[in-house]
């Protein structure tokens, strides 16, 4: 099938970016998106010009490196899927295709749809860990954890950092991927000593980054590659209340 | 204390929910307007006096302004550092698919709520605490009238009539999101919230939409 | 001969003796010392943060945007430790002999032995660290069982293990890094490995983000690269992963090991057009359930379903009647190769097997299945767009981990002073062949239990040796050198793409060196790449610039693959048996089983690298088996 794309296009985090547009002939349905678009840089390089650089890597949806707006929409028209997992069967001979960075101010473009999130790590630095050292763990049998409350932690747990939620949030916000390392470790009984200050101190260093506020609209849940539940908000937001009237 | 973006939430949610209570009071004072007119008349005078006079009233009233004011002034902070956040532009933005329309436009439904706001507090508000009312049978200013004569005019009805299906679908996202920001997250209760939020909203909408369009075929003299 | 410098004392006490008698650095010295970690896989993370923690300064890089990323955040199916939590007669011993069974006799007994023994305290961390295990209903730790072995020693998080114990060395990372004792430098590719006055000093890479060369110095440098099996293009691995860290430093004079034994995953997804990009694996645990059948005639051009029962060949279930579907992973794949090669496989390109599922289904129903496999079987959906509960599932073996890397001794020092290989980027503990569940250990063992023992007591040595800085004439040479590559790639200006000469070598190498080789085909295959080396050197063309640019970085991975090709051709070439995932076909039975030969064989690779258009040297280090008793691997 053919395809008219129209891909952004940006040299340099301060440059200017605009809209290119592109015609894909012999794209068949069985290739993923990004397989479509190894076929058109393929087809660039013969030409003599740039690539598209786009950000990419395990391809099977759980490293978080792929991210793109397709049509308007995080990682494409599927719900619950990374823009690897999609595949050109979800759109129709002869269709425009509009591909764009994800955006926010606190994911600046580097090149093309290439952005820059280490805003995320910044905000597991400030405290989305549980502090044990090498060697100081105890029997691993010795901490009980319910076959639930594993598995709830299993489903914050999950969250691949791809960004999508901050994409599709109107207000830019990181809410969810910050709320999901808060549920993470709360649930579970060895990171649930820290809460208080993990709490405060991610919540304040998701604004640092410039991040919006949550309008709980809900939009990340329906994006999230990983269908990560938005009432880790709410507890997010429990966490945070509780530390803020409890505190000394 | 550093204002972190969990913190404004807590004070729109918070101020918010005071509006929500309030809203009922307020709903439960004006129902009484679909009495037969004569016990209507002294009866809606009597409670909007009683209102005006009391100590305990008074400090309320003074925290619903206040409430008012923050709710709204938050309001815009949160939407400044909204837009700021966004960075650039996305140049085809279908996001609104994966979205209610309410939750994602609260600032306008709001904007439409105080423009109506203003609009009520100078016809009735203003007018019952600096204006020269006549007095009903029992001495109370006849507010009652005021209300009866400004409902007869179709514009005045529609105009109230709209900016209740604002409150509507503010109400509607407003309710649930600000028990989000408190911290309901247990899965059963955060679906029992969002029933009692339906239940709540609907019902003060058309509680209040009833009354204009009551006053206005019943009423017509 | 090469001294993979064991300790002394009985198999089960070499490494506690290791650990009574090695140097220790006061605190306040650590403080003086920098180390480089270069990849933060599991691994590396796990040994950035642990050394941090120790005290020492540390660098890591990733060509990643997020530590986070690395690939082992793909594995799936678990970690194994020897906890007999089952109360099923696991022990640290019988985890060892699995392991060196499983490898077909080509791994040392020590690292083995240290393996199984690390493997109890790997569990306790990552539960400290908050990974989330599966647990029983009583909260006690769930166990589940894996190909080969016959206990249940396997921890997991759902299909997701490799995630959530990467997300727990990389969370303690981040706090190394909040603590300021971790610099992460993202987006950063190692390019050269510089080494002063024999030793290694530090590493020249390249800033992805702004091309910028960089220079980085440290007392010790420790290479956690992972892999190599995206040489064959087509494959489970990451698009980015490749072998240009161990390879370079090869060049620099570290010897690699059992180059060509390359694990070939039997359920992965097969290739279905030319454009793709990459193998999808599917999990292992498929074959608890499902049966795996070719049709019995060749060039059968029907679908699946309308294939009759009588007419399907269940080829394991014929040949290894005691394992059947659950044979290991060599054995599978190659069983797999044998019918496909004999025109039996099925789907577009003729190249894959079916996985079905419905004796299971109409056994357990439906309900039973999708509260197993439900995730798996939507991943197939959203791949192929086909029900798997209506269809058998169509699968082919691909190229996933490679047990070669950088030789390494028993403190994980490769031939390089002062430079360590950790996961699997060292030649590591599987031998010829890893059993499932393995890696994920491996990789975490390397990193949080035994570097940080054994670089410790390298280091304590260089304490009064003079401080390297980056102004050192050795960086500006290296430098150079890469300056000129990355130039040459950019100047070529041929025709063809990186990816090409890569799909191209793939191709090869799968053919002539993939899951059986003979002498004829590893000798063509040498022609055929060094012929491919000269095309690329000629015709490579790379456009854009020389800062962000994708193509560029291809180009040196693909242009190390290449090399790397010809050392995994040479590898197979020498090794004139068949031992775990090394299949040489003149080196088999009647009926088609491999045939090892423990009088000629018992010993471990080691090339050296004696220049372009040089033939690499062999050294062989000798496997001595004090403890174990050879055997002949049989799963019939």
């Amino acid at each position: 099938m053919k395809l008219y794309l129209k891909i952004w296009r940006q040299e340099h985090r301060e440059s200017k970016g605009d809209m290119v547009s592109y015609e894909v002939e012999g794209i068949s349905e069985q290739m993923s998106f990004l397989e479509m678009l190894d076929l058109l840089n393929e087809r660039l390089i013969k030409k003599g010009e740039r690539v598209i650089e786009f950000d990419h890597d395990c391809r099977e949806g759980i490293c978080g490196a792929c991210g793109m707006m397709i049509n308007g929409r995080a990682h494409g028209p599927l719900s619950g899927t990374t823009t690897c997992q999609l595949h050109m069967r979800s759109f129709k001979d002869g269709e425009t295709v509009y591909i764009e960075p994800f955006r926010a101010a606190a994911f600046p473009v580097l090149r093309d749809l290439k952005i820059d999130r280490s805003a995320f790590d910044h905000i597991i630095q400030s405290g989305g860990y549980v502090s044990a050292s090498t060697g100081q763990a105890p029997e691993s049998n010795s901490i009980l954890i319910a076959h639930d409350t594993a598995e709830a932690a299993f489903d914050a747990a999950a969250c691949i950092g791809c960004g999508a939620c901050v994409a599709t949030c109107k207000n830019s916000s990181a809410a969810l991927f910050t709320s999901a390392k808060i549920s993470h470790l709360v649930l579970l009984p060895q990171g649930k000593l820290e809460s208080a200050d993990r709490v405060i101190k991610m919540v304040g260093q998701m604004d640092a980054e410039g991040f919006g506020h949550c309008s709980n609209t809900e939009a990340c849940e329906v994006e999230c590659p990983q269908e990560i539940s938005v009432l880790h908000i709410g507890r997010m937001n429990y966490e945070y209340n509780k530390a803020l009237a409890l505190r000394k | 204390m550093k204002q972190t973006t969990l913190i404004y939430k807590l004070v729109m949610a918070t101020t918010g929910l005071f509006l929500c209570f309030f809203l009922i009071i307020h709903l439960l004072g004006n129902l009484q307007l679909l009495s037969p007119p004569e016990l209507a008349r002294e009866q809606f005078n009597w409670y909007s006096h009683l209102l005006s006079g009391n100590i305990l009233i008074k400090i309320i009233s003074y925290v619903l302004y206040l409430s008012l004011i923050a709710h709204a002034v938050y309001a815009l902070i949160i939407t400044r550092v909204n837009i700021k956040a966004q960075g650039s532009k996305y140049v085809y933005d279908k996001r609104s698919k994966v979205s209610s329309w309410n939750s994602r436009n609260m600032g306008i439904l709001g904007t439409i709520i105080l423009i109506f706001l203003i609009i009520h507090f100078k016809d009735y508000w203003y007018v019952y605490k600096f204006g020269n009312l006549p007095l009903d049978a029992k001495g109370n200013k006849d507010l009652y009238t005021i209300v009866i004569t400004s409902f007869q005019q179709g514009w005045y009805v529609i105009l109230y009539e709209l900016s209740f299906i604002a409150l509507g679908f503010h109400l509607l996202h407003g309710f649930f999101s600000a028990s989000r920001t408190l911290g309901l997250y247990h899965r059963k209760y955060a679906v029992a919230i969002r029933v009692v939020g339906w239940i709540y909203s609907l019902a003060i909408t058309l509680g209040f939409m009833l009354i204009p369009i009551y006053i206005y075929f019943n009423l017509n003299s | 001969m090469i001294d993979a410098k064991i300790p002394e004392g009985n198999l089960a006490d070499k490494w506690s003796n290791y650990k009574d008698r090695s140097k220790l650095i006061n605190p306040a010295n650590r403080k003086k010392l920098d180390i480089i970690v270069v990849g933060t896989g599991l691994a590396g993370s796990s040994c950035a943060a642990t050394l941090a923690e120790q005290g020492y300064n540390v660098k890591s890089f990733c060509f990643q945007d997020s530590a986070r990323r690395a690939h082992s955040v793909a594995a799936q199916g678990g970690v194994n430790a020897a906890k007999n939590y089952k109360n099923d007669g696991d022990s640290v011993y019988r985890m060892f002999y699995d392991t060196i069974k499983g490898g077909d006799f080509r791994s040392r007994e020590a690292n083995v032995y240290r393996l199984a023994e690390c493997s109890l305290a790997l569990i306790d961390q990552a539960v400290a660290q908050g990974v989330p295990f599966a647990r029983e209903y009583a909260g006690y730790l769930s166990n589940r069982s894996f190909g080969g072995v016959q206990v249940s020693r396997t921890f997991y998080a759902r299909g997701q293990t490799g995630q959530q114990l990467l997300i727990g060395a990389y969370q303690a990372m981040m706090r190394q890094e909040s603590l300021g004792k971790v610099k992460t430098y993202t987006r950063h590719e190692m390019l050269d490995l510089v080494l002063v006055d024999g030793k290694a000093r530090g590493i020249i890479a390249r800033n992805l983000e702004t091309g910028k060369i960089e220079r980085h110095a440290a007392n010790a440098v420790v290479l956690a690269t992972g892999g190599y099996g995206k040489v064959y293009y087509l494959s489970t691995l990451a698009m980015g992963c490749n072998t240009s860290a161990i390879w370079r430093a090869h060049k620099k004079g570290a010897y690699m090991s059992g180059v060509s034994w390359i694990q070939f995953h039997p359920t992965c997804l097969p290739q279905i057009g030319e454009t793709q990009s990459k193998l999808t694996l599917m999990s292992e645990s498929l074959r608890n359930d499902g049966r795996i059948w070719v049709p019995r005639k060749a060039g059968d051009d029907r679908v699946p379903n309308e294939i009759p029962e009588e007419e399907r060949d269940y080829y394991l279930e014929r040949r290894y009647p005691t394992f059947g579907n659950l044979s290991p992973r060599d054995i599978s794949s190659r069983a797999a190769k044998e019918r496909i090669d004999a025109g039996c496989g099925l789907g577009p390109m003729k190249n894959a097997v079916c996985l079905d599922f419905s004796k299971a289904l109409k056994e357990q129903g439906r309900d039973k299945i999708e509260e197993k496999y439900g995730n798996l079987f939507r991943m197939y959906e959203k791949i192929n767009g086909v029900d798997a509960y209506k269809e058998p599932m169509l699968i082919s073996p691909a190229a996933h981990f490679t047990m070669g890397g950088l030789w390494v001794d028993y403190d994980l020092m490769t031939t390089i002073p002062g430079l360590f290989a950790l996961g699997e980027a060292n030649f590591s503990d599987h031998g010829a062949n890893r059993l499932g569940a393995n890696s994920l250990l491996q990789s975490c063992v390397d990193g949080y239990f035994i570097a940080p023992y054994t670089i410790p007591n390298f280091l304590s040595t260089e304490l009064k040796s003079e401080k390297v800085t980056t102004d050192h004439p050795a960086f500006a040479e290296a430098e150079m050198v890469i300056r000129e590559q990355l130039d040459r790639f950019l100047n070529v200006q041929g025709h063809l793409s990186a990816d090409h000469f890569h799909k191209t070598l793939g191709k090869l190498l799968y053919d002539k060196c993939g899951l059986s080789r003979t002498k004829e085909s590893l000798e063509q295959a040498i022609i055929e790449i060094e012929a491919l080396k000269k095309s690329f050197d000629h015709d490579l063309k790379i456009t854009g610039d020389d800062q962000v640019n994708s193509e560029l970085e291809k180009a040196g991975r693909v242009s190390d693959f290449l090399e790397l090709g010809i050392l995994m051709c040479y590898d197979a070439l020498q090794r004139e048996e068949s031992c775990g995932a090394h299949f040489r076909e003149e080196f088999q039975t009647a009926d088609g089983e491999a045939v090892r030969n423990d009088e000629d064989f018992c010993y471990v690779s080691a090339w050296e690298w004696k220049g372009e258009d040089r033939e690499p040297v062999l050294h062989k280090e000798p496997l001595v088996f004090e403890t174990v008793k050879l055997t002949v691997r049989s799963y019939k």
